[in-house]
């Protein structure tokens, strides 16, 4: 299959992996000049992936990039990405917070430069922000690090329309208006429909699914790596492109599970919290023995509600009511979850320690018991426990903080999406341990972002803005149910 | 008026290193008319150009969220090999020189490349340069060659040399690194080193540039050094170190974000230059002076945040 002409990009069979996960499975994509495509998909569709590859920075394993017809698989890069007039906005802000907006613009335009540079940029910048946001407001001296958010990614997306020596074809804007009100948000999207009238073309990546239908000429949808659905935008509506995310299969209500939502009744509630942001009365409930899961799109306030409910069981703070305590399992292992210096032992026996004094020093013996217990337990494929932690696979590793919290004392656990990077084989042993370790009266709170996760809890809770949007017992609980929700919009 | 208001705070900052110097030199004319004169103000910033020129090469290295503990005794490295070589063999002289700047712009390289905390690859590196020194010069000695010595020495009418010499060092660099086109792309890079990188530059090359900018100042402060000293030793400037980390966070910089300011740091140096005399003449002994800079330090800070968080609120 030849390029068609008036293509601007054109992808095939681009794979990428990062270590064992594969995040690019393969993907085929094109787009014309002058067109608009939407892009969705749930959380690690690969979606960012793919719009790095285009940027030039990440360089994918196998597959052909063409621009314009060329192949420039070999010695792609953000240079050669810029030479070709394709540029992004990526979701997490790239200007440099201490320099000016009209700095931030040179920073983009090797042509800005030589005498008076500083009066160029800053009117190259001051142009675009005019035509898309009339009274804007925003000084081109001004310093990055003390405008608000919005203001920074108009700026942002102001300065990827600018043009100096180097041609413009393809802007990607990923989750352009995140941080702008929905009047702000609405101007800049008829600023991208005049830019494409111009025969520019934009990738738009958003989860509000109605700037999606709205601005698109063409949608595509991705899951799992791959392209699994594309269409013109005209062709979906909301339904159709939230079945098109998630496989719609339902899962019927097995015996065991009945009986757990039977129980919810009559166990003592053992958490109950409410987010600062609720507006409605909506609050998470947990009954001692429960799984409850923590639905949503990464980053809507699902680690919030933890660390609110673990401030709250050390005493720190009102606004939850938590019975017992608790321990909280970090998902960010290398950050938050291991101690790298220490060995896998003490990296276990950690939270456990004021249980085994004697004469106010720690108990060797009986630290080295715990250590050795836990491992027949959880299955750490260690030869000693005494060695560094490190030594560990990163599966293992996070074993050894799961025994770490379930070892103690806590009848709550907080889980932040612990299984980040974990491989199959651990993830399965991890869920039979959690089941029993509720069958035996622990609570669990667990945020997950893998859909697959949410069939082990008793109780759903989907998260959107900081707020629960949809309060799920297991037996409604459905992908597509929990899609609508996280998806849904609030205007 | 919250805008002005603002912009007042702003201006309250910026100008923070400049009142703090005026506050002192107003101390020490108080204490002792006599230093208001040319002879005086000469004697007490006689040694604020090598201070200046070492601070503005530590100020490069923190421009990218880096730290130089090796700067003092580079300096002193310096001071030996132009005290060694530069009177009888200028040309190897002026070579090791260039060898040592090539140096520094490769541990910038290396420390990009290999992600290694600056501060452990620089605080390694002064035991290599204080050695390199010590074997080059056991024992104080060599000899400043005649036209550094008359050049640190200059006499101009009316305004004591010192402050001439720090007004030039301030008015090129702030013009480099603050106006220039590729100053920018520099300070971003301790900004948002990412955005920097996905705008298409070589990270590599910022960081060499900004530690080889390092190197040369560091030179430069040697020269300057041992033109008012006329003799080298290896262990003249290792409070320089201090110094000019002191220096640049006292003239307004912060340690990560690229948030630097070089005409501030060139005033953060004459003030600690200058902070020993007043300690001197208030009959402060010298073994409370450092605790003392530390306290002037602490309260310039002080003064910095709590204009800060009035801007914030």
């Amino acid at each position: 299959m030849g390029t068609q002409p008036g293509q601007i990009v054109s992808l095939k069979g681009v794979a990428k992996s990062f270590g064992a996960v594969r995040a690019l499975a393969g993907v085929d994509l094109a787009v014309g000049a002058g067109e608009c495509l939407g892009l969705v998909g749930h959380n690690g569709a690969g979606k960012s992936t793919l719009m790095n590859v285009l940027a030039g920075t990440l360089s994918p394993d196998t597959g052909a990039i063409e621009i314009q017809g060329r192949d420039r698989a070999g010695g792609y890069s953000v240079t050669a990405a810029h030479r070709s007039g394709i540029r992004c906005v990526f979701q997490e802000l790239s200007l440099c917070p201490n320099l000016t907006v009209a700095e931030n613009t040179r920073i983009m335009h090797p042509a800005l430069k030589g005498f008076g540079w500083k009066q160029r940029a800053g009117r190259l910048i001051k142009e675009k922000l005019d035509e898309i946001l009339p009274g804007h407001g925003i000084s081109p001296g001004e310093t990055v690090g003390e405008l608000s958010l919005g203001q920074r990614q108009m700026v942002e997306i102001a300065r990827a329309f600018t043009v100096t020596d180097e041609p413009l074809h393809l802007v990607i804007l990923d989750e352009p208006t995140s941080s702008l009100d929905a009047a702000t948000a609405k101007q800049l999207l008829d600023f991208v429909r005049r830019e494409i009238a111009r025969g520019r073309s934009v990738i738009l990546i958003s989860h509000l699914l109605g700037e999606i239908l709205q601005y698109s000429d063409r949608v595509v949808v991705m899951k799992d790596g791959k392209v699994v659905a594309e269409r013109p935008a005209n062709e979906f509506d909301r339904d159709s492109l939230v079945a098109a995310m998630g496989t719609v299969a339902e899962h019927p209500a097995t015996p065991a599970e009945m009986r757990a939502a039977r129980a919810r009744t009559r166990a003592p509630i053992v958490v109950r919290a409410k987010s600062a942001l609720q507006s409605d009365d909506r609050e998470l409930v947990a009954h001692r023995g429960e799984i409850i899961g923590l639905a949503g799109l990464a980053g809507h306030g699902q680690t919030r509600m933890l660390l609110q409910v673990f401030a709250r069981s050390v005493g720190k703070m009102h606004g939850a009511e938590v019975q017992g305590p608790a321990a909280f399992i970090a998902g960010d292992r290398q950050t938050e979850g291991i101690f790298p210096l220490w060995s896998i032992a003490r990296n276990v026996t950690v939270r456990s320690l004021p249980k085994m004094l004697k004469h106010q020093l720690v108990d060797a013996p009986r630290e080295a018991e715990m250590a050795r217990s836990w491992q027949q337990r959880i299955k750490i494929r260690t030869p000693d426990m005494d060695n560094n932690i490190l030594s560990l696979s990163g599966g293992n590793q996070q074993k050894a903080v799961f025994a770490r919290a379930l070892g103690s004392d806590a009848e709550i656990v907080l889980m932040d999406d612990p299984m980040r990077g974990v491989d199959v084989g651990t993830k399965l042993e991890v869920y039979d341990i959690l089941r029993a370790e509720a069958a035996t009266g622990r609570t669990f709170l667990w945020y997950t972002t893998e859909m697959d996760e949410l069939n082990y809890c008793d109780h759903i809770y989907v998260f959107r803005n900081g707020r629960i949007v949809a309060d799920l017992p297991r037996e409604e609980m459905t992908e597509q149910k929990i899609l609508q929700s996280s998806f849904q919009e609030s205007a | 008026m919250t805008a002005a208001a603002l912009l007042n705070r702003d201006l309250l900052r910026r100008a923070l290193p400049g009142i703090t110097l005026a506050i002192l030199l107003v101390a020490i004319f108080v204490k002792q008319p006599m230093a208001m004169s040319q002879f005086g103000l000469t004697l007490i910033f006689q040694y604020a150009v090598p201070i200046a020129l070492a601070t503005i090469a530590q100020m490069f290295v923190i421009a990218v969220n880096d730290l130089d503990l090796s700067i003092g005794a580079f300096v002193g490295l310096v001071t030996c090999i132009a005290g060694l070589y530069l009177p009888t063999q200028p040309l190897l002289g002026i070579f090791l020189l260039l060898l040592c700047i090539a140096a520094y712009a490769a541990i910038g390289a290396l420390i990009h490349l290999r992600n290694l905390p600056s501060i452990v690859v620089t605080l390694g590196m002064s035991f290599v340069w204080a050695g390199l020194a010590v074997l080059l010069l056991p024992t104080p000695g060599g000899k400043a060659p005649d036209w550094l010595h008359g050049l640190m020495n200059l006499k101009v009418p009316m305004i004591p040399f010192p402050i001439i010499a720090a007004l030039v060092i301030a008015v090129l660099v702030q013009a480099a690194l603050m106006h220039s086109s590729y100053g920018v792309v520099l300070r971003g890079t301790g900004g948002n080193p990412k955005a920097v990188a996905r705008a298409g530059w070589s990270l590599l090359k910022t960081k060499m540039v900004m530690f080889g900018l390092a190197g040369t100042f560091g030179v430069l402060s040697g020269l300057s050094l041992i033109g008012l000293t006329s003799a080298a030793d290896a262990h003249i400037a290792d409070r320089y170190t201090l110094y000019s980390i002191a220096g640049v966070i006292l003239g307004g910089g912060a340690f990560i974000g690229g948030i630097v300011s070089p005409a501030g740091a060139v005033l953060g140096a004459l003030t600690l230059a200058s902070a020993g005399w007043l300690l001197g003449f208030l009959h402060i002994s010298p073994d409370w002076q450092i605790g003392a800079q530390g306290a002037i330090l602490i309260v310039v800070l002080t003064l910095r945040a709590l204009i800060s968080r009035g801007a914030v609120r």
